[in-house]
């Protein structure tokens, strides 16, 4: 095998003018960052608060960035697929050969559920959950970078096959034995492994650290029924992360065992399977629609109670109900295949446990409906976002339950009608979901707020190009169009497809309504900042402190009194506990306690007030992750490529850094006692907002 | 673009089925929309009533700031959704079973077995009894029981025609069977709904039900002009590539059952045949083709 393994410059595609342009707009737009950046000078800065930083607000920022990026990317695929099927009808070919459509389906899939949705969810839960709990960061802030870094690294390595090789053409599950060597010997398939092996590991890390996080470093006083819901759900998702992601990898490795060492897990010869990655692929897939769309479910409970101005109606259904659909979604796997011939006894039971989700589902629709009956609602951006998704979601269960019987499965399984109730669930919960968190907590985050107006134009825009979009689809999938055809003979079709296509021209509207808000929004700043806190009136802890936070999120020890904790500060309500109460305790400058990271909000630390510990401490920046990043992809693309030495030298970089950051010896850093009391200062007193 | 034959269009698919499986499939989907949609509509209008009326703005909405908890409501809130499901549940499980694809529908007349190989990217239909065998073309009796036998030489595909009835995946090594009958004379379309490749988009059949008189006469036919499929030319067919549509008389021995033999379970050293997926029996292999 020659030094560069499989690579040659066939990889490159110079043939293909439109692959051709998309990997060259990567490439240039890629370099032109790196070019201003560099010319701004603005390398140090970049380098020393954001790509190493270990705050989590910062690394949730930058999911959030990542995931709005490949939003960007996984759209224009799906444009690109929308203009196809409105152009190939009745032997037209369209513009795009299946070679390169097949590619564009898969990595629109792949794109939108890890880098899109995941990135997205996983970000907000970053930013909000500490805040929230009154934590003071992470519990493994470190190991938090490393998270986001390898999540980078597999967007890195997937987006490498635009430009070098090719993706894979197998739909962003790769079945086998479609995906196995004999049938798609490309490096498409092995991109697609490698990228999401190495973004999965980060997504367990970045699992583990949260559960820890809400497990152990929640404030003094906030109990579990004291909990915010979004931390709630936030709970749920990451338990289902754990519980599911190895099933993933373990996947995955089995797969390529299959393509790289001749293994025959999954293929067609010597008692390999494919059923048994289908079983299992769903055995992760489909938590992991939960894993996605759970914390959305927390983003409109803070949202709607927030503008309802009321607490959360029915707060312990509705935990029960987010633990309940934690555990029903291990249950209902097979609702994936009815089609691959299990006896109606297994079928029928599968079809009965999915519908069996609807219920706690059902539960949160109504309690959202009960929140807003009595409110003095402020029709904000973030509440728009959360009725939009209350209509539409509710469709999208309707036809969810509709494919759950399995008779029904029989006819549309695989259609677009499937197609259009994924994106419908997909797109109206957790997507929306996302734009609602993003204008909810961007003021938290930056210290302003988002312009209204383009907020609400983005708002129309997705709305009404989403229904545009997808209503036609299940009408089409009724009518027997299935999914990921290239072309179709039905001419009758064709007038919904160009529906869709308009459909998806509206949700481009969106999207640059987004891009606008946001370059107004930073334009006019001066005009929008936040210097309460508090711009929303809010219920929960991160609104009491500064818009943006100190790094140490919390100037002393935070102690909660009762569910909505910084409300009944507010608001003057006498608090169920009488402790030293919050008001008192937030409103002091550096107090004597224990307050160093993350132990300053462990409940019942026997230690706490007895030792008197003069400052708050931060861990200093590590490049520990980045550099882990960068032998990661090293390591994924000479996997892909067999390329040896390349691979060899990846992962013993990887190793080598993790052995050295072990070993290191570290010291926090302290903040000064002035900087305290500075951002005591700066910050209004509790109850001042109201 | 007008509104008339969009509306005609509807009539496909589903929508218009052509057998009772299909006819029983609309009904599962009608029934079920329409009982949901008695829960979803009043929950969208609301929502959107509720949300409005209580705008900050409303001077005449009584406000209830503080109101967090209701017993009576949470106990209904539980049981409006918990009820829909019991009885969607019902609906479910009776049609899983009433329409499990292995179920031979009643009739007085004995099945027709078919044979179905999903190829790189064409379907074979082989009809055992008469010795003959079409490639993306079916041609069956109108009002006799179908009895689908299917596999794959190759990927994984989904045989699926919408008007008569249920999907089922094919699959190399196994066999998966599948019950449906034409009640009407007709052309209907046929696909695979599951992704095989690049020539996946032309992996589309017509089913042609016509009377048993021209059914016979299409089985002489074909076996009297038919090409001899033999193994050359099921390697020519094997080759992955799209095509029309041709008509063989069979001329190689139980060539269904060979098929999936050759990547059979029952091929793997050691394994009996019937243990390799002992509680799916239409997995295991095709014993023999009558």
């Amino acid at each position: 095998m020659s030094l560069l393994g499989k690579l040659s410059w066939s990889a490159l595609p110079l043939g293909q003018p439109i692959a051709l342009a998309a990997g060259a707009m990567v490439v240039l737009t890629a370099l032109s960052v790196l070019a201003l950046v560099t010319w701004k000078g603005w390398w140090p800065v970049l380098w020393r608060d954001w790509i190493t930083s270990v705050d989590h607000k910062r690394i949730g920022v930058m999911y959030v960035v990542l995931a709005l990026v490949m939003l960007l990317r996984g759209f224009v695929d799906a444009l690109m697929m929308r203009s196809q099927l409105a152009l190939a009808a009745a032997g037209a070919p369209g513009f795009l050969p299946p070679e390169h459509y097949n590619q564009i389906f898969s990595a629109h899939g792949t794109i939108m559920v890890f880098f899109v949705s995941m990135t997205f969810m996983v970000g907000l839960m970053n930013f909000v959950v500490p805040l929230q709990i009154g934590a003071r960061d992470m519990a493994f802030p470190v190991l938090n970078s490393v998270s986001f870094w390898l999540t980078a690294a597999g967007v890195l390595l997937m987006n490498l096959s635009l430009v070098v090789g090719e993706f894979a053409r197998t739909g962003w599950l790769v079945y086998p034995p479609l995906s196995e060597l004999a049938f798609s010997p490309q490096v498409g398939v092995d991109y697609y492994l490698w990228a999401l092996q190495i973004a999965g590991v980060g997504t367990l890390l970045s699992g583990i650290n949260l559960t820890t996080t809400i497990l152990k470093l929640r404030a003094r006083g906030m109990g579990y029924s004291r909990m915010p819901i979004f931390c709630w759900t936030a709970l749920a998702s990451n338990l289902l992360i754990i519980a599911a992601f190895p099933i993933l990898t373990a996947t995955f490795a089995m797969l390529l065992l299959d393509r790289y060492l001749g293994f025959h897990f999954f293929t067609n010869e010597l008692g390999g399977n494919a059923m048994m990655y289908v079983n299992l692929i769903w055995a992760w897939g489909h938590p992991e629609v939960y894993i996605l769309i759970l914390p959305a479910f927390g983003v409109f409970s803070e949202v709607i109670a927030t503008f309802a101005g009321k607490p959360l109606f029915g707060y312990r259904s509705m935990a029960i109900a987010t633990m309940a659909i934690c555990l029903l979604s291990f249950m209902v796997w097979l609702h994936h295949f009815f089609t691959m011939g299990a006896s109606a006894d297994v079928n029928g039971f599968f079809g009965v446990m999915t519908m069996i989700i609807a219920v706690p589902t059902g539960v949160k629709v109504f309690n959202w409906l009960f929140t807003l009956y009595g409110g003095t609602i402020r029709f904000s951006v973030p509440l728009l976002w959360s009725l939009g998704f209350m209509v539409t979601f509710v469709i999208g269960g309707m036809t969810g339950v509709l494919l759950a019987i399995p008779p029904v499965d029989f006819q549309v399984h695989n259609s677009l009608f499937l197609v259009a109730h994924f994106h419908n669930v997909i797109i109206g919960g957790v997507l929306f979901g996302a734009f609602a968190g993003y204008n909810h907590w961007f003021p938290k985050a930056f210290g302003f707020t988002l312009h209204e107006g383009w907020g609400r134009a983005s708002f129309g825009c997705w709305v009404v190009g989403f229904y545009l979009a997808f209503m036609p689809l299940y009408l089409l999938g009724l009518m027997g169009a299935t999914r990921r055809m290239q072309h179709y003979d039905e001419r009758g079709w064709q007038p919904l497809m160009v529906v869709a296509w308009v459909g998806a021209v509206v949700i481009l509207a969106g999207i640059a309504c987004t891009i606008v808000q946001l370059v107004v929004s930073i334009r006019t700043r001066d005009r929008r900042r936040d210097r309460t806190g508090d711009p929303w009136n809010g219920r929960t802890l991160e609104w009491s402190v500064a818009s943006p936070p100190p790094a140490w999120n919390f100037d002393s020890p935070v102690v909660v009194n009762g569910r909505d904790a910084f409300w009944t500060v507010k608001n003057g309500q006498e608090p169920e506990v009488v402790d030293a109460s919050f008001a008192t305790t937030a409103a002091a400058a550096p107090s004597p306690g224990r307050a160093g990271h993350g132990d300053g909000a462990d409940a019942g630390d026997p230690a706490a007030g007895a030792r008197p510990e003069p400052s708050v401490t931060v861990p200093p920046p590590s490049a520990v992750g980045v550099v882990i990043a960068f032998f990661a992809v090293a390591f994924g693309f000479g996997m892909v490529w067999h390329i040896g030495w390349l691979a060899l030298a990846g992962g013993l970089g990887i190793v080598a850094t993790v052995l050295r950051f072990s070993w290191l010896e570290r010291e926090e850093i302290v903040v000064a006692p002035e900087a305290l009391a500075r951002s005591a200062m700066a910050r209004p007193a509790p109850g001042g907002a109201a | 673009m007008t509104v008339v034959p969009s509306l005609a269009v509807l009539q496909s698919g589903v929508l218009d089925p052509q057998g009772p499986v299909a006819a029983s499939q609309r009904l599962i989907l009608f029934n079920a929309s329409v009982i949901m949609a008695a829960v979803i509509v009043p929950v969208i209008v609301l929502t959107l009533a509720v949300a409005w009326w209580f705008r900050a703005g409303n001077r005449r909405a009584r406000r209830r700031p503080d109101w967090a908890y209701s017993g009576p409501l949470e106990v209904l809130v539980w049981s409006v959704p918990l009820l829909v499901i019991l009885f969607l549940g019902g609906i479910a499980w009776i049609g899983s079973h009433e329409l499990d694809p292995r179920r031979p529908l009643a009739s007085e007349v004995a099945p027709l077995d078919i044979e179905v190989v999903s190829l790189d990217w064409k379907w074979l239909f082989i009809l055992p009894r008469a010795g003959v065998a079409s490639v993306n073309h079916l041609v069956v009796p109108v009002g006799r029981p179908l009895r689908f036998h299917l596999t794959s030489t190759t990927v994984m595909n989904s045989f699926l025609v919408p008007q008569l009835g249920s999907q089922i995946y094919t699959m190399a090594g196994m066999t998966t069977e599948l019950n449906l009958r034409a009640d009407r004379a007709g052309v209907y379309p046929g696909l695979s709904a599951q992704f095989s490749g690049d020539g996946f988009s032309d992996m589309r059949f017509e089913v042609e039900a016509v009377s048993e008189e021209a059914f016979a006469g299409w089985l002489a036919a074909t076996a009297a002009e038919g090409r001899p499929l033999d193994a050359e030319a099921l390697r020519l067919l094997e080759r992955p590539g799209t095509t029309g549509r041709e008509r063989y008389r069979v001329a190689l021995p139980d060539l269904f059952g060979s098929l999936v033999r050759r990547h059979g379970h029952g091929a793997m050293p050691g394994m009996a045949a019937s243990a390799s997926a002992p509680s799916h029996p239409s997995h295991s292999p095709h014993a023999a083709s009558p």
